[in-house]
């Protein structure tokens, strides 16, 4: 037999755990919008980034597939045609007109047309694109490898990222252009491109023509397209938001290996 | 406190009956620990699901094939949105449910899974992988921890690892939790074969499980050992198995509860608690 007292008791404590969890909930959705708890919960993400690179090596390659597995029709994500009226003249030459600006902290600065970006030393792979937002695809990428082209203009010591600035603006006003960066072990492993080829043609527009980053081991928003210039920096603290990409200006990761 | 079997009882404690010493305090806090971890982790899951809903087989999300499952706002006429729910390519209409639901102003808009049932409650990637990356590592030390101790201290092998008399009686434990009837006396004190066996089910399958399908998502761990990740059907099927993982450890949680509820709420609550567990002295014919 229950007694009164035991069941308003239960009554209680099942209407209380109800609200409970309903403030809970709400209490998440309060602490999300402050300023200091993303920065506990983003902790989580530098540990995973120290200990993945614990039992990663360094050099560590990507998967690569077969052409059987090739994507039919690789996926075009964020921009698929830029608005900017100075990428769409040099698209409607063919990208005769377009250089490769490399400069920054280098001891040799150079700008390259897209003949010579192709002969430099390149790579072709086959790997799979993983977005943030859970979708993968499967592409052949052809590339001058950017280790080749770092040797070339030479980085100073104090040297720690390569930055790369597109031609795609990021608001319907025209501004707001994307970027994106690397650190230098990314920059020298040897699966990290400056693709001009998908699939055996020229990299198509929707993909980010005439040159994109391939930067096989992290995620989709860091593989920048339609670059225009790099440029090598010791911080990216100035840059933007600040944050070393356009992605990671709105709160995503700068790195991007989960 | 060292586990006894006899407690003092209260002067108004039920005669014949006894506080037990059930669960010690590592186990009892990992518990509520692991509630807490695995609650924001399936909350926030659903969230980072809700950015590309769509489950896939193979080694990517392109294959040729369509998806597998797939939850979709579907425009319906003007300023109509449909809630559908794709399974092996059969539709279905899940408004309000899956896919579309009214929102406060009446209208039906666009919605993967119900505010209450993701973290954050709207739409929010970057912050939904900030909760759940950051809830996986409490997880899996607090994982490691229960591991640890559970070995250490013998849990494993004295209260979950089913003995013979167990085996033995594992039909005669099917019939009675059918019939809802549960151990009293000296046997209410362990965990019967089919709770240990569920137990075990979760801690070495389950959990490891969906662990794995985390680390096969990320493509910084998928260079560990080129190509393990096809092992499980490539990285999409992954993500798959991830996502159903989740969900079997949903239902593992409903059962458990349920079980909780059925064979003495309070006194289970309790001794997750405070660590004890009331005995009723088998009645004797």
């Amino acid at each position: 037999m229950k007694t009164r007292s035991e069941l308003s008791r239960r009554r209680f404590f099942g209407r209380a755990l109800g609200a409970a969890g309903a403030v809970a909930l709400s209490g998440c959705d309060a602490l999300s919008q402050t300023q200091w708890f993303p920065k506990i919960l983003a902790s989580g993400e530098a540990l995973s980034r120290t200990v993945q690179h614990l039992i990663a090596p360094r050099r560590a390659m990507a998967q690569e597939f077969g052409e059987a597995d090739l994507s039919p029709g690789f996926r075009s994500n964020g921009t698929s045609k830029p608005d900017n009226p100075q990428y769409q003249a040099l698209a409607a030459a063919s990208f005769a007109q377009y250089r490769l600006e490399v400069g920054g902290l280098v001891e040799k600065p150079a700008s390259l047309s897209l003949a010579e970006l192709r002969t430099l030393p390149s790579r072709t792979q086959i790997t799979r694109h993983d977005c943030v937002e859970g979708w993968s695809a499967i592409g052949k990428w052809k590339g001058a490898r950017l280790a080749a082209l770092l040797e070339q203009v030479r980085p100073r010591p104090e040297a720690r990222f390569v930055m790369f600035y597109c031609a795609d603006p990021m608001e319907r006003d025209g501004t707001n252009l994307y970027y994106e960066s690397i650190d230098m072990e990314d920059a020298f492993h040897p699966q990290t491109l400056l693709a001009y080829e998908l699939n055996g043609v020229a990299l198509p527009i929707q993909n980010g023509a005439p040159v994109r980053l391939r930067v096989e081991r992290q995620l989709g928003y860091k593989h920048a397209k339609y670059v225009m210039r790099i440029e090598l920096v010791d911080s990216f603290a100035k840059i933007a938001g600040g944050k070393g990409g356009y992605w990671e200006d709105q709160g995503y990761e700068w790195w991007a290996g989960i | 406190m060292p586990p006894s079997d006899v407690m003092p009882a209260p002067a108004a404690a039920r005669a014949g009956s006894y506080l037990y010493y059930r669960h010690s305090l590592p186990v009892r806090v990992m518990h509520w620990i692991n509630v807490i971890a695995l609650t924001i982790l399936f909350l926030s899951g659903l969230n980072i699901f809700s950015a590309h809903p769509a489950l896939y087989w193979g080694k990517s999300s392109y294959t040729g094939k369509g998806p597998i499952f797939q939850i979709a706002a579907v425009e319906a006429g003007e300023d109509e949105v449909v809630g559908v729910t794709r399974i092996f390519g059969r539709e279905f209409d899940t408004t309000e449910v899956l896919g579309a639901a009214t929102d406060a102003e009446g209208d039906v808009v666009a919605r993967i899974f119900p505010g209450w049932l993701t973290l954050p409650s709207d739409r929010w990637l970057s912050m939904a992988r900030r909760w759940h990356f950051f809830f996986a590592w409490v997880f899996v030390i607090n994982g490691l921890a229960y591991l640890a101790y559970s070995i250490a201290s013998r849990h494993l092998g004295r209260d979950l690892a089913p003995s013979a008399t167990d085996w033995r009686s594992i039909g005669r434990s099917i019939v009675d939790h059918l019939r809802f009837k549960h151990p009293t006396g000296e046997a209410a004190k362990r965990y019967n074969v089919l709770q240990k066996l569920a137990y075990l089910a979760v801690i070495f399958i389950l959990l490891p499980l969906v662990v794995m399908m985390g680390f096969a998502m990320s493509p910084w761990l998928d260079t560990l050992i080129p190509g393990w990740v096809d092992f499980f059907g490539g990285r999409q099927s992954a993500r798959t198995i991830h996502f159903i993982v989740a969900w079997l450890l949903v239902a593992f949680v409903l059962v458990h509860v349920f079980e909780v509820i059925v064979s003495g709420f309070w006194n289970h609550l309790r001794s997750m608690i405070t660590g004890r567990y009331r005995v009723n002295a088998e009645v004797r014919k």
